[in-house]
């Protein structure tokens, strides 16, 4: 039975690995990988040395962690706010309203995005009120990080919500009520049952998120960016995609990859190993 | 329990009510403004005179898509992607999910492939030697490079796998009484069993196919193999963001067709607004379904 399964694994994901070789030698296209010449280290020392890439790793470390912070925050007060909707109905419309974006591409909505906050856009108009001078917003980048932090946390904060919204409703209501009977109010109760009931999922959503220290979103990047904001915008991941498939700079590209693997890899064994041991879950 | 409603607390609910509102409208406005956008005149479309509703309703923009064959051959390339996607990856999921929730003392093998799965899960290759290895397989330009070269969904696979795990066994040791093989119990007794968690599956599968574009990009040689998602981005995202001042943009805008390329983008968007009702009741039961810990 495993062995369908067996045979996709080995040639679409475990082959590519054996490709890793050509970060360490002067790979050229035409010899092949097996008969290029090694280098050693060189490429790793040309990586570092390169002023991009300081650049480039800043960008992504910023952009991901805050991802990886508000990615938490957000859906959790959201969750939060949404549980103290009584109306039925009305829970289930915003629900299915919020959750939707998640499901629709980068590509889709950057072009809507990129629509509404261009010089013709909905928030110029806003802004026009308030006789703010019209802005591109995605072309200054002074403005990128934060729009890209913004637009994914409006992403997909329905979606996150959702462990959380499930968390919520296993929370006994006799502790509310008898709380409420020794005067406990709304806000405080929030505070004495609700977060240390949900606290387990609160601590695995963050120690899982640690995995994603280098992830900032290449889908969303690549569709949101352009050259006017490679300063604050370009990420590990659009960088490898212009010097590798662009620049055909396959040596170097792969090294840059390679290097971003081997972070991912620490992050997400450390993470899965605290994800174990704070909130006793496993992921395999 | 009765609550005394206070006035502070009828703020906080009105508050709430709208907060919630607007909120569900900021994440509906995208889809309403492309739909907006695509039903309006060119130049209204342009000039950037839409926001809330169409300008100068007309469905010229539709009428000239159905002349574009190239838009409707990607809309075909990525059916056919995501269909043949979606029915590969669950056969797979399935057989090798029910298989590996089995104990080691039914599988011998099982901690060595769980093994294997794993560090395909946290290690990957990086974009290059994988693209380097497709190019040996001779992917290019094919519907099966575009199913098979994202490698196996390992983390739906896992979810699959716990979902399997948690299932009561007498049932399979029932069917196994009556003489039931393997294959059986598991299509006819495992897989009825778990129809929450599959409908799970399939829309994020679907949808995982239906959205990816990078594959799509570099694994065609020519636009007349892009999918969907790869052809809006090549032909409409590309054109905006590659702009560089706000000259070039007046130009750019003049040249470009808002109304045309909404329509575009509205169309890509139908799929996935047809598929989501069906399978919303589905996803919140079944992804928590296959989380649960041991």
């Amino acid at each position: 039975m495993v062995v369908p399964g067996l045979l996709w694994l080995l040639f679409f994901n475990l082959v590519p690995l054996f490709g890793i070789i050509i970060a360490f030698e002067d790979y050229v296209p035409g010899l092949g990988p097996w008969r290029s010449e090694f280098n050693g280290l060189e490429n790793f020392e040309y990586l570092f040395s390169m002023a991009d890439a300081k650049r480039v790793i800043v960008n992504t470390i910023v952009i991901a962690c805050s991802k990886v912070v508000l990615n938490l925050v957000v859906p959790l007060l959201f969750a939060l706010l949404l549980n103290e909707v009584k109306n039925l109905r009305y829970k289930k419309f915003i629900q299915t309203a919020v959750y939707l974006p998640h499901f629709l591409s980068w590509v889709i909505l950057a072009s809507v995005i990129l629509n509404i906050f261009g010089l013709d856009g909905i928030v110029n108009k806003i802004g026009g009120l308030f006789g703010a001078e019209p802005v591109i917003w995605f072309s200054e980048s002074s403005y990128f990080r934060q729009l890209v932090i913004g637009t994914d946390v409006w992403k997909e904060f329905g979606f996150n919500a959702v462990i959380f919204l499930a968390a919520l409703t296993g929370i006994d209501p006799n502790l509310y009520e008898a709380a409420s009977i020794d005067g406990c109010g709304k806000f405080r109760s929030v505070f004495y049952i609700t977060l240390p009931g949900i606290m387990p999922t609160i601590v695995l959503v963050g120690v899982l998120g640690l995995s994603n220290v280098l992830n900032a979103g290449f889908d969303q990047v690549f569709n949101l960016y352009n050259p006017m904001v490679y300063s604050t915008g370009d990420i590990l991941d659009t960088w490898v995609y212009r010097i590798g498939l662009v620049n055909l700079q396959f040596s170097l590209a792969t090294t840059a990859g390679l290097f971003k693997s081997l972070i991912s890899f620490v992050m997400i064994v450390l993470s899965y190993t605290a994800a174990y041991k704070f909130a006793d879950y496993k992921v395999f | 329990m009765v609550q005394r409603k206070t006035l502070g607390t009828r703020i906080f609910t009105v508050f709430l009510y709208l907060l919630m509102a607007l909120l569900a409208l900021s994440c509906l406005y995208p889809i309403w403004y492309a739909f907006c956008l695509s039903f309006s005149d060119k130049t209204a479309a342009n000039s950037g005179m839409v926001t809330f509703f169409p300008v100068g309703f007309t469905t010229v923009s539709y009428s000239e898509i159905m002349g574009d064959w190239k838009f409707f051959h990607s809309f075909w390339i990525s059916i056919l992607r995501s269909v043949l996607g979606t029915i590969v990856s669950l056969l797979v999921m399935i057989t090798m999910g029910y298989a590996l929730s089995k104990p080691k003392r039914l599988f011998k093998a099982r901690n060595i492939i769980m093994w294997i799965v794993m560090f395909c899960m946290v290690f990957n290759s990086g974009v290059i030697p994988w693209y380097i290895t497709m190019v040996n397989y001779r992917a290019i330009d094919t519907i099966w490079g575009l199913v098979l070269c994202g490698g196996l969904p390992v983390f739906n696979l896992l979810l699959v796998m716990n979902f399997f795990r948690n299932l009561p066994q007498n049932l399979e040791e029932a069917a196994l009484v009556d003489g039931a093989g393997p294959w059986r119990i598991l299509f006819s007794i495992v897989v009825p069993c778990s129809v929450p968690m599959l409908a799970t599956i399939i829309l994020f599968t679907s949808v995982g196919y239906w959205n990816e574009f990078f594959q799509g990009m570099v694994l065609s040689s020519s636009d007349a193999h892009y999918p969907l998602q790869t052809y809006i981005q090549q032909m409409v995202v590309n054109t905006q963001t590659n702009m560089l001042n706000p000259d070039e943009l007046k130009l750019m805008s003049q040249l470009s067709n808002k109304s045309l390329d909404a329509a575009k983008i509205f169309i890509a968007m139908i799929p996935m607004l047809v598929v989501y009702p069906f399978l919303q009741k589905y996803f919140v039961t079944g992804i928590m379904l296959g989380a649960v810990k041991e």
